[in-house]
């Protein structure tokens, strides 16, 4: 059967590719993008570090086909960062050492840049239940709580 | 010229014990940081395995023309393509493995020893082509009866895995072979007579699950062969040059011929020390004359890499009614999986070691099962043992009315007590910890039915090794440092700082990288708690010698004699009346002149770094159990320990918390499930039960610095000894919560609500 | 592998009624994309429905709620009236997996998966939803608890798909709540589900209680005995243990890496007891 050929926006560049009907998003965001910040924990939805969303909304991009995008506006952690300006939460990230190897990183700041745009005043409870998702096992999400939180009180400051 | 150890800078900074921001941060916040599946070589191909769905099978026949004659398929391998090896026994991370069951856990050979056992790979020029070849590969078993308990597995008449395995450590030689590989013992004083002089006895035995590390980034690598043999390999690892000495060994290539590169790695925790997609990789590409890309999915992960033991721990401990300890024995039976190689001796030699005991034995049995081969995790084998001895230890406390803190302070090692297994150990930090933690507002705050409090201490020894670095410094004054232990968890920022302080440049004027084998000396890899101990002792040497040479360099052109210039704060200084002569010279400026002066500047780093100390800790956890459904919820938790000196005190509090987290994991809910089929049942995320955010609270981590002695900045290795008492920790808060002392892990809400139903405390 | 994504209606029934081989629906993608890459299933035909403007609307109808099958968690947990109506049935919605799945996850694909350990599934059948399906005779309704039949087995036939569910008016004083037990916070396939809804007189006395509990069955059950068991009363502690002892009565759980038998059923009374508790105080401020 012949590829689709699907045309949507990634990071705000429009993109066009082809791709098989089994392949999902992720896989054409890593092989055929060549966008590999996002990455493949587990392929079922369970770690979160896939996170990307979809039309402004946090999804595991393991679990949305390629063909399923057309039309649509992908956002990943490739575009986060501003140019050389980081995303306020991906210095703080920094500056509170959130993270530790490093692997869940894009994941966490994906779902958590979705976190404050929906809810600039979360509290540590509500943070932990919406982060449920974004496996870690170096850092005990201790300062990577930390760290988002911090962030939405300098936001909220202006 | 006087020595100094330029712990400051130019400019009056010093980074060594702050709060520096990584040096490969920016790339790992942005997603451009390349883990192991993010590289890619223009036409490449993708391998893929086929694994064994029997626990335990001859392996009777392989037809692979099938799948060789599939349009996209370029290279098959199978036991053919793997030279036996004869038996040697070599280091896989801080366990050791034999170079016989290396070259059969990597592909199988007589027999599959557990589901999930490599039995065939393929390289073609799709995922899904590779997919597809595999359904072609025709294996003919012969299924064997499969054991896999550890207790089954000792008993005389149990599957036997391996025919040509004798029990060793008992005398005399066993005639018949056996699952138990190997039986190890420590020894001090007479226990049968200390536990005569014991008012009170307690023996315990206690059962624990397999558990697997965990780690979000599944294995991968990338291999590339050209027609000569030279081979470059790509891959997510904790040793590179493990990696690449076991490869050359597997597939008869020299080893210098084998140029491996870590790429950043996403969690290890142990589990990365071995081989396991390296040598297919190599082996396809190889035949298929293009490189190979391999990874694994996470069901592979589960099924096919190895997660630590479970294991059956029986522990008797006696101590007087003023509560000394006076015998302490322990019997250890660890799981290795299909081959041999438990971590039954660390976790003999780790059960006691935290207290002073005069009269010690402990006996530990490794036994082979048709599991996947056990690799290491964090602290390899203490979180277990330590887990039975702090429960137990908790106990005599409850019975003798003592705090269960002063009872551990009155028996605490300290310096110069005689560990059970050997040594003598120096100035430690075990009642720093224990006071720390109970000067704590946590220790006091009151608590609620149904909440409970539980306290535990922990040990590793921690180890050094074979380390190489350079330190080059570049023509703009900026250094170039390189390291060979991969980076798993904040490193690259703590050498930084100290080659920074060293040589008195500022932290990001250094850039430090990760080389491949081809760059660097050996190097013995990431674990152990010993790459930031061993390398920044590394770093000394080589910032030493370039100190050395820009101060010969100055004598030079000064004109000076030895002992009229000085480094320090950064720079060679002249001394006396020199100093009306001449200026200061940083490094520089000597940069500016290096070719002029006597060529490039840099210092090398190669070591077999000794005097490691063990670190000790102590955590301090509240919970509340649910009495209607066995719920637990962890409410609080501290954790204090002895860091010798945090050289990024954030990383060392990253360390702290990571492990207190896997802790609480492995006492509540993970665990590896097994059918009586011998499959697993939950090889996932799903149902493999990792803490999420919101299972955990805030970590408070408090740092204590006794400082090693023998290492130049105080440092003792940090990583392994924070998963080692969260076990005793949470079951002994279980015990205060319930009244019902918990000995078998995990502590999962089914089998909570048992004993409470069964002690008449859960609502009918 | 065929990818089709209809706008209406007619066309994907049409494409599901004409597919020889494996064909599926594909709404969130949530199960069926992770049944797809473990080969539990290889669709020759995946039907996207998310294009059909009835499976993606809300819409107030005759007083009561009419919810497309693929309207996600998210976007019920974001309207703004439905979860003071609801609270139970757009909690459960809002408990399968995480934050990200409920971007995608849907209740009709929920049903559809047909594991009796569904979320969604005991808060719908407590608030007697119906479902609408449609196929190649036309429009049909069932009630939620008809749909799923045991594991996997669901009541359609050959083309049809559920295409919304209608939640019916609700009387004052009425509110619903649904509750899980899981072993860790988030993140598990339920071990336990209890969903109740129920209506209060004006002196507090229950005079309408439905309770449905998954993952204790083969299907999810509506459990008529535990709902007779608070009926006229104002729940209180023998009313509450009448409740459990039904709700366990009914269960008929398996033992697995989940939970054993005896845990299941302990636990579906207590969480029957608490949904119900949860439901009356919600019912008592509606």
């Amino acid at each position: 059967m012949a590829k689709h050929h699907i045309e949507a926006t990634v990071n705000g560049d429009a993109v066009e590719f082809l791709c098989e009907t089994e392949e999902t998003l992720l896989d054409v965001l890593r092989d055929t993008l060549h966008l590999t910040g996002s990455k493949e924990g587990c392929a079922s939805g369970d770690c979160g570090a896939c996170s990307v969303t979809l039309d402004g909304r946090l999804v595991c991009a393991c679990l949305v086909l390629g063909c399923e995008v057309d039309g649509q506006k992908i956002e990943t952690i490739e575009g986060m960062a501003k140019g050389e300006a980081l995303h306020p939460l991906q210095q703080r990230f920094l500056e509170s050492a959130a993270l530790q190897c490093g692997i869940c990183t894009p994941g966490f700041l994906v779902a958590s840049r979705a976190l404050l745009e929906k809810s600039p005043n979360p509290t540590e409870h509500e943070v932990r239940y919406w982060l449920a998702g974004n496996l870690c096992r170096c850092t005990g999400y201790d300062k990577i709580i930390t760290a988002v939180m911090d962030t939405a009180a300098a936001l909220r400051k202006g | 010229m006087t020595e100094s150890n330029g712990h400051s800078q130019t400019n009056g900074e010093h980074y060594v014990g702050t709060r520096t921001i990584r040096p490969d941060g920016h790339d790992k916040v942005t997603g451009r940081a390349r883990f192991g599946a993010d590289f890619n070589l223009p036409g490449q191909l993708i391998g893929r395995v086929l694994r064994s769905p029997h626990p335990h099978a001859h392996i009777v026949s392989i037809d692979t023309s099938k799948a060789e004659a599939l349009p996209g398929v370029k290279a098959v391998v199978t036991r053919d393509d793997f030279a036996d090896q004869p038996s040697e026994f070599v280091p896989a991370g801080e366990m050791m493995m034999n170079y016989k069951d290396v070259v059969r856990n990597v592909m199988a050979r007589e027999k599959a020893l557990y589901e999930g056992h490599a039995v065939a790979a393929v390289a073609a020029t799709s995922a899904a082509v590779a997919r597809k070849a595999l359904k072609l590969i025709d294996v003919t078993y012969e299924v064997l009866p499969h054991v896999i308990d550890v207790v089954e597995a000792m008993r005389p008449g149990a599957p036997l895995l391996h025919d040509d395995l004798f029990t060793a450590g008992v005398e005399p030689k066993p005639e018949k072979p056996s699952n138990i590989a190997k039986r190890v013992e420590i020894k001090q004083g007479d226990v049968e007579a200390g536990f005569e002089k014991a008012d009170i006895v307690i023996e315990r035995e206690f059962k624990t699950a397999a558990v697997h590390q965990g780690y979000i980034e599944p294995h991968a690598a990338l291999a590339t062969v050209s027609e000569d043999g030279s081979t470059e390999l790509w891959c997510t690892t904790q040793g590179h040059y493990i990696v690449r000495a076991h490869c050359a060994r597997l597939l008869g290539l020299d080893i210098g011929k084998v140029r491996v590169t870590a790429t950043e790695i996403g969690g290890g925790f142990g589990g990365k020390t071995v081989v396991y997609l390296e040598p297919l990789a190599i082996a396809l590409s190889r035949k298929a004359k293009r490189p190979v890309k391999m990874v694994m999915s996470r069901e592979e992960v589960f099924k096919s890499s190895g997660p630590t033991s479970g294991a059956t721990v029986r522990v008797k401990l006696g101590a007087t009614k003023d509560g000394k300890f006076v015998a302490a024995f322990a019997e250890l039976k660890y799981q290795a999986g299909a081959f041999q190689g438990s971590p039954v001796q660390p976790g003999t030699m780790c059960a006691f070691a935290p207290y002073d005991i005069e009269n010690v034995h402990v006996v530990g049995y490794d036994v082979v099962s048709n599991r996947p081969k056990v690799a290491a995790y964090r602290a390899p084998g203490a979180p277990i043992s330590e887990y039975a001895v702090e429960s137990v230890v908790d106990e005599i406390a409850k019975k003798l009315d003592i705090d269960p803190i002063d009872l551990r302070l009155q028996n605490a090692a300290h310096e110069g007590t005689k560990a059970a297994y050997g040594p003598k150990f120096g100035p430690i930090g075990l009642e720093e910890t224990l006071n720390a933690i109970k000067k704590t507002e946590h220790w006091n705050a009151p608590l609620r039915k149904w909440q409970g409090r539980g306290v535990a201490s922990g040990f590793w020894f921690n180890i050094g090794g074979e380390t190489s670095v350079s330190l080059t410094v570049n023509e703009d004054g900026t250094i170039s440092l390189m390291a060979g232990t991969p980076d798993i968890g904040g490193l690259r920022a703590s050498l930084a700082a100290v080659a920074a302080d060293e040589l008195g440049v500022p932290y990001d004027k250094v850039r430090p990288i990760i080389g491949d084998t081809g760059s660097l000396g050996f190097n013995f890899l990431t674990g152990g708690s010993r790459s930031a101990f061993s390398g920044s002792m590394a770093i000394v040497e080589a910032a030493k010698q370039i100190r050395a040479e820009l101060c010969a360099r100055a004598c030079k052109l000064w004109e000076a004699k030895p002992d009229q210039v000085e480094f320090s704060d950064g720079a060679v200084r002249p001394l006396g009346a020199l100093a009306e002569k001449v200026k200061a010279m940083t490094v520089a400026d000597f940069a500016k002149v290096a070719g002029k002066t006597g060529g490039p500047i840099g210092g090398v780093g190669r070591i077999n770094a000794q005097g490691a100390g063990p670190s000790f800790g102590t955590h301090l956890v509240d919970l509340e159990v649910d009495p209607e459904t066995g719920r637990v919820s962890i409410l609080r938790y501290t954790v204090a320990q002895d860091a010798g000196r945090a050289l990024h005190p954030a990383y060392v509090e990253g360390q702290y918390q990571g492990g207190a987290v896997q802790g609480i994991g492995w006492a509540l809910n993970e665990e590896y499930i097994y059918g009586a089929d011998g499959k697993l049942q939950n090889a996932g995320f799903l149902d493999y039960r990792m803490p999420v955010a919101s299972d955990v609270p805030m970590i408070d981590a408090i740092l204590v610095e006794v400082a090693n002695p023998k290492h130049p900045y105080g440092v003792r290795g940090v990583g392994e000894t924070p998963i080692v008492p969260p076990l005793g920790a949470i079951a002994n808060a279980m015990e205060n919560a319930t009244g019902i002392r918990f000995t078998e892990l995990p502590m999962s809400p089914p089998k909570v609500l048992k004993a409470l139903k069964e002690k008449g405390l859960a609502r009918a | 592998m065929r990818y089709e994504a209809p706008d209406s209606l007619e066309g994907a029934v049409a494409l599901l009624a004409a597919a020889n081989g494996e064909a599926r629906v594909l709404a969130g993608g949530t199960d069926l994309l992770v049944q797809m890459r473990a080969d539990v299933v290889e669709p020759g035909l995946i039907v996207d429905i998310k294009r059909i403007p009835e499976t993606r609307a809300i819409t107030e109808e005759k007083g009561g709620w009419r919810i497309g099958a693929a309207v996600t968690g998210a976007e019920l947990k974001e309207h703004p009236r439905l979860k003071k109506i609801w609270p139970g049935v757009v909690e459960a919605a809002n408990l399968i997996g995480s934050t990200q799945i409920q971007g995608r996850a849907t209740m009709g694909g929920n049903l559809c998966n047909g594991s009796p350990a569904a979320d969604s599934v005991p808060a719908l059948i407590a608030a007697a939803a119906v479902a609408t399906l449609a196929g190649p005779q036309g429009k049909r309704d069932l009630q939620v608890e008809d749909v799923m039949l045991g594991p996997r087995k669901l009541a359609l036939r050959k083309g049809e798909i559920v295409v919304s569910f209608l939640l019916p008016p609700r009387p004052a004083r009425s509110s619903d709540a649904y509750l899980r037990f899981i072993p860790r916070t988030e993140m598990d396939i339920a071990v336990v589900g209890a969903g109740v809804s129920l209506t209060l007189d004006g002196g507090g006395t229950i005079t309408a209680a439905r309770v449905s509990l998954g993952a204790v069955a083969a299907r999810v059950l509506l459990v008529p005995a535990a709902a007779q068991a608070i009926i006229g009363s104002r729940l209180d502690e023998a009313a509450q243990q009448r409740l459990e002892a039904a709700a366990r009565a009914a269960c008929r759980p398996i033992d697995d890496k989940r939970g054993t038998t005896e845990f299941r059923i302990e636990v579906a009374g207590v969480l029957a007891r608490r949904a119900a508790l949860i439901a009356q105080d919600r019912a008592r401020t509606n």
